[in-house]
């Protein structure tokens, strides 16, 4: 075709307005033959019934407030309910004067969610977003934070560390010096505060009342386990992923045999594990928090899970890229960091939100453990025995508050699908 | 995303950092020194024994327990920690030290009584398995269910003693075993059985809390037989007896209150009276309280704050709740029930 139309005598005529348009759209696909037909119009009178009375239910004879459960009886959907338990399902126990803290916990998180999620924002500004943004975070629901100085020290090691081992060959020596000094000064303090000669100081935030984890409840709890449960297995996962292409054999038999094994249990065994096993090993009398147990064991089990799929990133590189990095003298940790696995964690992106969204729904089985999650809060709404017998109002509730996370992150996804892979798209 | 994980770090040693000072005593003292009475509650609820309210607060009769021994023991009824646990971890968070006591509606038995490690205090709530039907049926004893087919939980005690009623009843039953319960009502009330059999707190907990529109609950009724003994009583250690007998104490002396009138609502004018049982009850005689290591005034706190058993009973599953549970078996000794509280002197 060429760009120029040809203007001459005849003209061309609009095609039949049977073939297009809306009428020709539904003749060709809903009226295009007598059994075709029929079924459009039994499926649409079966559509038009079944969705009027579910509007009737719902909305046109829904009572919406009311004092007890007693005066929803006998009409449509009880809203009331919702009405009624919404801050218990969405915060459970925590102390009811105070739900605007697990609110603003709620609303930080998804700041941070939704602030990471643009792609112009995948740089240095992000540890800043988290590590601000979690501070926030754990503030608002504990109340009460205390960092030890061990806990200083063992950021500052580790951060020298990563910064030696990364600018390496590449950065000036003055640079390189400092990043010694920072990891000097975090082991030989770490070291001096296990001897003891350092006093144990600590800095304590303390700006709300302390709210203990086992009165947490309901979405912050949801939300929490998801994120830092896959936050946490994250960098785990990677080095299980790498440990699992390593060339040593005992790193690798180590770290096939911890993925096989989280693999081939499921996750609410673990969870189990945690709960009723762990506590028989420990010393009577010492119990670790059991929102803790929760969030180590939800991030053992997404651990390997990432791993695997990192691994299937990592295979997915062409191997002239190892090849050009070593020919560039990059140690391991350089060729790793800055050659192989900005690569290799494009492609497996998409793969890595699904397995968000899975978990964010799995976090529901912590109920095995006593921890009151997002659909285990709208469960115990049920027993309240004033506002029994609806289940179907909580559970729609539930189900359509889940959608939206789940939806949202899945559109999310297939986005940055497209996003990402530009650079291959011709 | 590495650098997720540094800022990550931060919070799980700051999570640990608060759980490391989170330590559960074992011991009268331990729980003193907390400040806390930590309290194991079923973790998937039941209405009217421990449900929360809309304000995420727990209330139910069995909640009331460890609020009556918080009162005992701290003087005020609010200083309990709920630590919901769930059927398979309930012992474990007991012999772990995790709880102090477990007040879930947990029956007491010898096995549980030795094998497990665990002493059990003064019954709370004389339990037993029972028959939920629909009135429709127009049955009047379990006795009439010749015939019917009968719900019941599977692997339990419950199963086997349905199957010694029919035998010895001569009734021709179908049992439909299921082992959720969520599964096991919904079964009910969808018609898949005639008859629901289980304990009878549950069965008047289900039929309050989980008949679907547009049946109502008094479409149901819970049959007179009881089949089984289930002793509902509250949990703890076996090695602390300074503490059980402060948990044993208090459910008696909830049961004395009511026995001698002393109620919520009169307890201060009650404190004036001649009577030298309720004087002795109420600390004006001192002597009760430091016998048994709280203050002399611990009744008098558990009845202002908590009320006597039969106020908890009626508050929370009795008439005044949607539950409208008969005293039955948990009426007091002097009305033809078995709550028989040993004597405060």
């Amino acid at each position: 075709m060429t760009d120029v139309l040809p203007t001459g005598e005849r003209r061309q005529l609009a095609p039949p307005v049977n073939e297009t348009g809306a009428m020709g759209w539904i003749r060709k696909n809903l009226f295009s033959s007598w059994g075709n037909g029929i079924t459009t119009v039994v499926l649409i009178v079966a559509i038009a019934w079944a969705l009027s009375s579910f509007l009737n239910w719902a909305v046109f004879t829904a009572v919406f407030t009311a004092p007890s459960g007693q005066a929803c009886r006998g009409h449509g959907a009880c809203w009331a309910l919702i009405h009624e338990k919404y801050r218990y399902i969405f915060f459970g126990s925590f102390p009811y004067g105070q739900h605007w803290r697990p609110l603003l916990a709620v609303v930080t998180m998804l700041a941070m969610l939704i602030s990471s999620a643009d792609r112009r924002m995948w740089n240095s500004r992000l540890i800043w977003i988290w590590t601000i943004g979690s501070l926030i975070t754990f503030l608002l629901m504990f109340g009460v934070l205390s960092f030890p100085i061990s806990f200083f020290l063992l950021v500052a090691a580790i951060v020298g560390g990563i910064g030696l081992s990364m600018r390496g060959v590449i950065a000036e020596p003055v640079e390189l010096n400092a990043w010694r000094a920072l990891a000097a000064i975090g082991v030989v303090g770490l070291i001096l505060r296990i001897v003891g000669v350092m006093p144990a100081w600590s800095l304590t935030l303390a700006p709300f009342d302390y709210v203990e984890t086992g009165l947490w409840g309901g979405l912050p709890v949801t939300i929490i386990l998801a994120t830092y449960g896959l936050l946490f297995a994250f960098p785990y996962g990677v080095l299980l992923a790498l440990g699992r292409r390593s060339k040593l054999p005992l790193i690798k038999g180590l770290c096939v045999g911890f993925i096989e094994l989280i693999r081939g249990v499921p996750l609410i065994s673990l969870l189990i594990m945690a709960s009723v096993m762990l506590p028989l090993f420990l010393p009577q009398g010492t119990t670790i928090d059991k929102f803790l147990r929760a969030l180590v064991a939800v991030t053992l089990f997404a651990g390997a899970y990432i791993a695997e799929i990192i691994r299937g990133g990592l295979q997915s590189l062409p191997k002239g890229q190892f090849e050009a990095a070593d020919a560039m003298a990059l140690s391991y940790p350089q060729k790793t960091i800055l050659i192989v696995l900005p690569q290799a964690l494009r492609v497996v992106i998409p793969p890595l939100i699904n397995t968000f969204i899975g978990f964010f729904k799995d976090t529901s089985l912590v109920l095995i453990i006593g921890i009151f999650d997002f659909l285990n809060t709208a469960n115990q709404a049920l027993v309240d025995p004033l506002w029994a017998g609806f289940p179907a109002e909580v559970y729609l509730f539930a189900a359509f508050v889940y959608f939206c996370f789940c939806f949202s992150m899945s559109r999310y996804s297939k986005y940055l699908e497209v996003e990402l892979n530009k650079g291959t798209r011709r | 995303m590495l650098r997720k994980h540094i800022a990550g770090g931060a919070v799980l040693a700051a999570l640990l950092g608060i759980a490391g000072t989170a330590h559960a005593g074992k011991d009268l003292d331990s729980i003193k020194a907390r400040g806390s009475l930590i309290c194991g509650i079923a973790a998937n609820g039941l209405a009217g024994f421990m449900v929360v309210d809309s304000q995420g607060k727990w209330t139910g009769i069995d909640v009331d327990v460890c609020r009556a021994v918080s009162a005992a023991i701290f003087g005020d009824a609010e200083k309990v920690k709920y630590v919901p646990v769930s059927g398979e971890q309930r012992f474990t968070a007991l012999q772990s030290g995790e709880v102090d006591m477990l007040s879930n509606n947990t029956t007491a038995t010898l096995q549980r009584d030795t094998a497990l490690g665990l002493d059990f205090g003064a019954v709370t709530y004389y339990d037993g398995q029972g028959f939920l039907v629909n009135k429709k049926l127009g049955v009047k004893s379990a006795k009439e269910i010749n015939g019917a087919s009968v719900c019941v939980p599977s692997g339990s005690t419950t199963e086997l003693n349905l199957a010694d009623f029919a035998r010895a009843n001569k009734l021709t039953i179908k049992p439909v075993v299921i082992a959720d319960m969520d599964q096991i009502r919904q079964a009910f009330f969808a018609g898949r059985c005639d008859v629901y059999t289980g304990d009878s707190s549950r069965l008047y907990s289900t039929r309050a809390a989980n008949v679907p529109p547009p049946a109502k609950p008094e479409d149901f009724i819970v049959l007179p037989e009881i089949i089984s003994k289930e002793p509902l009583a509250p949990a703890f250690r076996h090695g602390d007896n300074q503490f059980g007998d402060i948990v044993r104490w208090t459910q008696y002396a909830m049961l004395e209150a009511e026995e001698n009138g002393i109620t919520s609502k009169n307890v201060d004018e009650m404190l004036k009276s001649d009577n030298p049982s309720i004087k002795r009850i109420l600390g004006v005689t001192p002597g009760m309280g430091k016998a048994l290591g709280v203050d002399e005034k611990w009744v008098y706190n558990i009845i202002k704050q908590v009320g006597n058993y039969g106020e908890s009973f009626e508050r929370n599953v009795g008439m005044d709740s949607p539950l409208k549970i008969e005293r039955g078996l948990n009426a007091l000794w002097s009305k033809g029930g078995l709550q028989y509280a040993q004597p405060i002197r």
